[in-house]
């Protein structure tokens, strides 16, 4: 009973959170309402008592995404746009008709499934030592594969910051003698 | 003496007893919480008037002698001077993230201290993945500081907010990388396991503390640095320095809000200090069976002071560092021994089983050896040089 | 090495945190109000006038020329001077001031009344926490015991110091500036010889001839062209 409270007020504030991230004015407030999006998602997974996926979750998105989120908004100054004017373009009928049908596609074949009918899990959550053994040994691969994609995009970004940045090096030709040491006049422009 | 070692979970256990069964979990819950409060609240307290003493002595004077015995009362008066302050929030200011952001840092900070193993039996939970949540916490704590630093429209404060992040979430990297020998050799990342894997003598009598191994050592030294860094204290309190930015990201904070900005960088140094702590000093065990008289959270409150006091020793001794000098420390320096200190912790593992005479020495020879390796080359490397001779340019 | 310099920061201030507790050198706080550090010689702050002896109305130096006032920068002092004439310490009639008021929130030390001074009279003082309440004025001259009474009920508390309270014995004078005191005690004692002798050559010697040995009147003599003709 107070699992179910627990989630429908969790699932509350993570949609209300979701929804004013899309719908709010200030950009950084849209990315302030993500991240706590974001952690909403974190308790539910632990609410699940997956524990190593909901520390996960905060370290990583929380952590590292919302701030670059933050960061992205703030480089590119894109917050600066007149608040209060409300966008409305004939193609909007269209988005919502595309959303319902995302929704229904994902939403129908989740009610209709067999695992709502199944019974609540009794057995332990998993260990982390079990997700350890089972991320070397069954599923090696595919974290071998993240790791690779990982270095590569930080490797890539690495290169492209350096790239961005100008050769500035003094002039190691040393400076021209002036004319008035010979002895002629100078003429000041 | 097992019932001074045990008192407080004795005397949690007692007061549980005495509350209706259908509410014991949360008033054992309140209890944990309301402890923790209590004892790290007057820590803060203790830790601000014995910063400033200790860092006066070291800087040839007194610290504040004035109110009460020693000056012992000024926390007292720091904190009435705090609570009645004026609480200004400039007009063009964001309320609503100017009010929570001081909240956004104080709360994960508090929720640190939960995994923490104060004493035998002592932590409040044991999660499995205890450290994980550590680590979680402290970087969800981040992000207030860019809602301090950008709700307060200034750009004094957004850029020391941004200085601020860089150096939080550059100097993660070192902090998560030094302790992951400490979970390889443990096996687990529950932190009351992490201290019952520093259990026992090794050979010489020494404790089978963490930081008597090689990798150990420099994990310390990596996890101190990092954690300095992580908390903004000086050598590395850039965000914060006055004399640079005004007050960085808590430029336009006054009164209680202030407070609570100070109290959660404090809150969060406690926090990693005791964390490291855990991970490479034993926890709450004692150097030897003949000390064990003194009860487990002594100990941990005896090794808890000592770095604190580290701590504010190393504030007293090194200069500021720059905001490029910090960032390459953490990625140029830091994170290549962090690396190489991993693969030193496993060789020292995978021969923990030698049993000949002089194994002991043979497996600290090589670890010291292929750390020092980088130390020196990195080292002299990084090191600034002598700057190029002025070119002068004259006007023409 | 990397680090070797920061090694010897800690034990430096390793050296300082154990020392402070012993060493006198290693904890240079003066725990001021308690304990105050005695101000330099030449420090200085604002005037005031000296007097011989143990009477300040009698010995008073100052002979109300108002050379002080009129060269002081800031116009801060205001002499009146009294009519009746008295004499100095070399015989000389002398006026004295009535009324010899300073500003010191006007003053702003400069030392030109001191430097222009022909009588050594006004010299610069070294109070420095002077506040204008009889509790601090108590305290601040308490260190210097000159048998001053200055802290009486209805004393002058403002920031108009008046006669009575600029007035301050030479052994005070002798105490705030030693060698300037002595300096200035050696020239009027010189003085004083010179006038006196002057005195004993112009009136003719009534002692006995015996007396008159050639060693005193070549003693006359000598002295004699070193007098200033100032008849």
């Amino acid at each position: 009973m107070l699992n179910e409270i627990a989630f429908y007020l969790i699932a509350a504030v993570t949609l209300a959170c979701a929804v004013a991230a899309m719908a709010l004015r200030q950009l950084v407030h849209c990315a302030l309402c993500a991240a706590a999006a974001f952690a909403g998602l974190a308790m539910l997974y632990l609410q699940l008592d997956a524990e190593f996926v909901g520390f996960a979750q905060l370290l990583v998105y929380v952590g590292a995404i919302a701030i670059l989120i933050v960061f992205a908004v703030l480089l590119t100054r894109a917050d600066e746009i007149i608040p209060g004017s409300r966008q409305s373009s004939p193609s909007s009928l269209m988005g919502i008709a595309a959303a319902l049908l995302v929704l229904s596609g994902i939403a129908l074949p989740v009610l209709s499934s067999p695992s709502l009918h199944r019974l609540p899990v009794t057995t332990a959550a998993a260990p982390v030592k079990l997700i350890g053994v089972e991320l070397m040994t069954r599923y090696v691969l595919p974290l071998e594969m993240a790791g690779i994609l990982l270095t590569a995009a930080l490797l890539g970004a690495v290169v492209i910051a350096m790239r961005e940045e100008p050769e500035t090096k003094l002039d190691p030709r040393p400076p021209a003698p002036r004319r008035a040491e010979t002895g002629e006049v100078v003429s000041l422009p | 003496m097992n019932a001074l070692d045990q008192i407080f979970v004795s005397t949690s256990h007692w007061l549980t007893g005495l509350t209706p069964a259908s509410v014991q979990p949360l008033v054992s819950m309140a209890l944990a919480i309301a402890g923790l409060m209590a004892v790290f609240g007057t820590c803060f307290a203790v830790a601000t008037i014995c910063e400033r003493k200790i860092l006066g002595r070291m800087q040839n004077r007194f610290g504040p002698n004035r109110v009460g015995p020693f000056g012992l009362f000024q926390p007292l008066a720091d904190g009435v001077k705090m609570l009645i302050k004026e609480d200004i929030v400039p007009f063009s200011a964001d309320h609503a993230v100017h009010f929570l952001a001081p909240l956004a840092l104080t709360v994960p900070v508090w929720l640190a201290f939960a995994v923490l193993p104060f004493g035998r039996n002592m932590s409040a939970i044991d999660l499995d993945a205890g450290i994980l949540f550590f680590f979680a916490i402290g970087s969800a704590s981040e992000l207030a500081v860019f809602m301090a630093g950008w709700s307060s429209q200034n750009k004094y404060a957004l850029l020391g907010a941004m200085r601020a992040i860089a150096q939080m979430i550059s100097y993660e990297v070192p902090l998560v990388l030094a302790s992951i020998p400490v979970l390889m050799a443990a096996g687990s990342l529950s932190l009351p396991a992490i201290v019952q894997a520093q259990n026992g003598a090794v050979m010489g009598g020494l404790p089978r503390w963490n930081v008597f191994t090689p990798w150990g050592l420099a994990g310390f030294g990596l996890f101190m640095i990092a954690a300095a860094a992580e908390s903004n204290r000086c050598p590395f309190d850039l965000p914060e320095g006055e004399s640079e930015l005004i007050a960085g990201f808590l430029t336009e904070y006054s009164g209680f809000k202030y407070a609570l900005f100070f109290l959660g960088e404090y809150l969060g140094l406690f926090a990693v200090t005791g964390l490291a702590v855990t991970l490479f000093l034993g926890g709450w065990q004692a150097p030897a069976a003949a000390l064990e008289w003194l009860p487990s959270w002594c100990w941990f409150a005896v090794k808890f002071s000592a770095l604190i006091f580290l701590f504010i020793w190393v504030r007293a001794t090194l200069p500021r560092l720059r905001l490029d000098q910090l960032l390459n420390f953490a990625w140029k320096f830091l994170v290549p021994l962090a690396l190489v200190n991993l693969v030193v912790a496993v060789v020292w593992w995978q021969s923990g089983a030698w049993r000949f005479p002089g194994a002991l020495e043979l497996r600290w020879l090589f670890g010291a050896g292929l750390l020092a390796g980088p130390y020196l080359w990195l080292g002299r490397a990084l090191k600034g040089g002598k700057p190029a001779p002025h070119q002068y340019r004259y006007a023409e | 090495m990397l680090g070797r310099g920061i090694i010897k920061g800690f034990f430096e201030t390793a050296r300082n945190f154990c020392g402070s507790y012993y060493d006198r050198a290693r904890l240079t706080t003066v725990q001021y109000p308690e304990v105050k550090m005695a101000p330099w010689e030449n420090a200085r702050t604002f005037p005031f006038l000296i007097y011989d002896g143990q009477d300040p109305i009698a010995g008073l130096r100052c002979t109300a020329c108002t050379i002080c006032a009129q060269e002081c920068p800031a116009h801060c002092i205001e002499i009146v001077k009294a009519t009746a004439k008295r004499a100095d310490y070399l015989g000389k009639m002398q006026l004295q001031p009535k009324v010899f008021n300073i500003d010191i929130a006007v003053c702003m030390g400069c030392g030109i009344c001191a430097e222009v001074c022909p009588f050594d009279s006004i010299k610069m003082d070294q109070i420095y926490d002077l506040l204008a309440t009889v509790y601090d004025r108590r305290q601040t001259l308490d260190s210097v015991k000159t048998g001053q009474v200055h802290d009486q009920p209805g004393e002058n508390h403002s920031l108009v110091l008046q006669l009575k309270d600029l007035a301050k014995s030479n052994d005070y004078f002798r105490l705030l500036h030693p060698t300037e005191a002595a300096a200035v005690d050696e020239a009027r004692a010189e003085e004083q010889r010179k006038a006196q002798a002057k005195k004993a050559a112009a009136t003719p010697p009534v002692a006995p001839a015996t007396l008159a040995t050639p060693a005193t009147s070549a003693a006359a003599a000598s002295i004699a062209p070193t007098m200033p003709s100032a008849k």
